[in-house]
């Protein structure tokens, strides 16, 4: 498999956090590559580091060391112009608590990644409406958060996170905040638009329930991947957990 | 070659500038819209910011209306180029009377084409009911009334020249002079061309009502001739409150001041440096600037409070937000510039509130007593205020979001 078949390949990546008394190590070591095509759940207890390697993958956090590559694309030494234009275009965001903003009505909200991207407002959000028919919330267009329901909302959030169609889709616990029903359909769905064989999703989750939608499932456990299950079928050059202490 | 690679820089070079500026553009709207998300706080800003902006148009307004009373007599007098009176008079009440002689020295000297003399002091004048009141009386010269009030609303000035007359300023004649109501608690009775009074036992008889611009102590203004206004006043050596002078025509005031000051050792001061001399006065020996400056920056603290705490609470409650914005590739100067957007939007909005509320406040004023000026340096005055309210809130506002970590968007 060659390296542009991944769309995440992390080696080694450290990453401590110092709370002034103390310093925290929130990912030791961490190696793992994300294949295109990929729908990757992270799993493990809380604190264990999920959401500082998403954040770092997203481009959103630097590691203290090693090395993340995003689409061939070393984020680390990466300029913050071109790491924001990186953001704008590759990556996908869907949050555990939805981040709508609650000003703005569905449409407005879907729109946000494209007008960052530069396309004009109504153009933006013609489109975002279109998407949200696609996720079936074609008659809510114009409502605003605070009046959908959290599965309405987190299927916004979801077409916010395909408008400008990104490469890579980071997902926090987007089924955490949804009864049972919900947050399967919230996943078929996310499955059935999202994935696309040059797409990756990476989705770091608690929720059991939800474990039969990923290819194959990293789990952490204090800051280090212990173990990676799933689908071997896809020729994965790197899949073995390693656990390497600082 | 080189040109080719050139021209794609420069088509490169605009795409990019196009679409910032249309990302720009489109964020503005953004900005707004999360403004205006919660009316609760947007509202409180909005009036905290009226408010600062109110007290800071109206209060000076009011201290502008107040100063302008204290050298508003000299400005009523209009025809005069030189005002000239005893060295050590520092504003217009502060009389030091000079000897009738003064006025014939003056009118020696070269370059005064006319010098008349002027009576201004305080007497008592006895009422219908018997009360007193103190009054302004002016007395003008004899043969030319030069001196008189501005606006005559009844009679005529050249009626000063009748047996025992005087002319009385409409609001004196409404209010403080005005007859007792035969009705207990009831409004008192303008005086009316007709009617008498009894200046220091002399007795007067009111010839004319006159529109003057009210005085800074707001006592009723008593017009008459040089020489009844001396019968009045009690008996004193000297009497001669200002001589008042016109330059010929071409002649250099400040050259002539020079010249009187010289010839007579008096104090000779042209129209605007007098009224100065009184304004400054009154700034260096009276508590007014010092209360109202305490009132106006009370308005700007207090306004700086409500409006900056409620705009710096409104980011950190849309921190969040701008996380997720800043997370989806939104650089900083973009936020920024939302931000200030935001700011100047309420900014403006507060300040026009503010100044709209002071305009309808001096207006329904207009008939009071009230000394209310509003002018244009107010509004430059209040704008730079309420200016420095809002890029105070936005630039605290802008630090906090400028280093906020974008990974904070996935904090529970």
């Amino acid at each position: 498999m060659d390296s542009s078949s991944f769309a995440v390949r992390c080696r080694n990546v450290i990453k401590v956090y110092d709370t002034g008394s103390q310093k925290v190590t929130a990912l030791n070591g961490i190696n793992l590559e994300i294949a295109l095509g990929e729908l990757m759940m992270l799993v493990g207890p809380s604190g264990c580091g999920k959401t500082t390697l998403i954040s770092i993958i997203a481009g959103i956090l630097d590691q203290d060391d090693g090395y993340c590559e995003v689409f061939g694309e070393d984020l680390l030494n990466m300029s913050i112009q071109r790491k924001l234009n990186f953001r704008a275009r590759n990556i996908g965001f869907v949050f555990q608590a939805f981040n709508l903003l609650p000003a703005l009505n569905a449409a407005e909200n879907v729109s946000i990644p494209l007008i960052i991207n530069g396309m004009k407002r109504a153009e933006a959000e013609r489109k975002a409406a279109t998407l949200l028919e696609q996720v079936g919330l074609g008659a809510r267009v114009t409502a605003l958060p605070s009046e959908l329901s959290g599965g309405q909302q987190q299927r916004v959030a979801i077409a916010r996170a395909l408008v400008h169609s990104p490469r890579l889709i980071v997902c926090d616990e987007p089924t955490s905040s949804l009864d049972h029903e919900t947050g399967h359909r919230v996943m078929a769905l996310l499955k059935d638009v999202a994935l696309h064989k040059d797409r990756a999703l990476v989705i770091v989750t608690h929720d059991a329930r939800i474990f039969d939608f990923a290819d194959r499932i990293a789990k952490m456990d204090d800051g280090c991947i212990v173990e990676v299950k799933g689908a071997t079928n896809r020729n994965l050059s790197f899949h073995q957990p390693t656990r390497s202490k600082r | 070659m080189n040109t080719l690679v050139r021209c794609q820089f420069s088509l490169h070079d605009k795409l990019k500038l196009s679409l910032a500026i249309r990302e720009l553009k489109t964020m503005n709207h953004i900005a707004i819209k999360m403004l205006m998300g919660d009316k609760g706080k947007y509202l409180g800003i909005v009036m905290g910011l009226t408010f600062a902006s109110l007290i800071m148009t109206q209060q000076p307004a009011i201290f502008l209306g107040l100063m302008s009373r204290s050298y508003s007599f000299i400005s009523d007098v209009g025809l005069p180029d030189i005002w000239v009176m005893d060295a050590k008079v520092q504003f217009i009440d502060d009389i030091k009377p000079l000897q009738d002689t003064e006025l014939y020295r003056v009118r020696g000297i070269s370059g005064v084409k006319w010098a008349m003399p002027m009576y201004k002091g305080l007497l008592k004048a006895r009422l219908v009911d018997g009360t007193f009141q103190t009054c302004n009386v002016v007395g003008l010269d004899d043969a030319t009334l030069i001196g008189g009030p501005p606006v005559m609303l009844e009679g005529k000035l050249a009626d000063l020249r009748r047996s025992d007359g005087i002319i009385v300023d409409i609001d004196g004649a409404t209010d403080k002079l005005g007859k007792p109501s035969p009705i207990p608690g009831g409004k008192t009775i303008p005086l009316k061309v007709g009617d008498s009074l009894e200046l220091n036992d002399h007795r007067a008889i009111i010839v004319g009502i006159a529109k003057v611009t009210r005085t800074f102590q707001s006592q009723p203004v008593i017009y008459t001739t040089y020489s009844r206004a001396k019968s009045y006043a009690p008996k004193e050596r000297k009497l001669l409150s200002f001589v008042l002078v016109k330059a010929k025509p071409g002649q250099d005031l400040t050259e002539l001041t020079r010249r009187i000051r010289a010839a007579t050792g008096l104090a000779a001061y042209t129209q605007k440096e007098f009224m100065s001399l009184t304004y400054e006065y009154f700034m260096h020996n009276t508590g007014i600037p010092i209360n109202f400056g305490i009132s106006v920056l009370l308005g700007f603290i207090v306004g700086a409070a409500i409006a900056g705490q409620t705009f710096y609470n409104s980011t950190l409650e849309n921190l969040r937000q701008f996380g997720v914005l800043k997370a989806m590739g939104t650089s900083n100067w973009i936020l920024l510039r939302m931000i200030l957007l935001q700011a100047v939007l309420v900014g403006t909005i507060g300040y026009g509130l503010g100044v709209g509320l002071t305009a309808i406040f001096g207006y329904s004023m207009r008939h009071s007593i009230l000394a209310f000026k509003f002018t244009w340096e107010l509004l430059l005055f209040s704008g730079t205020g309420v200016s420095l309210i809002c890029i105070f809130a936005a630039l605290i506002s802008i630090i906090k979001v400028i280093r906020l970590e974008p990974a904070i968007v996935f904090k529970g």
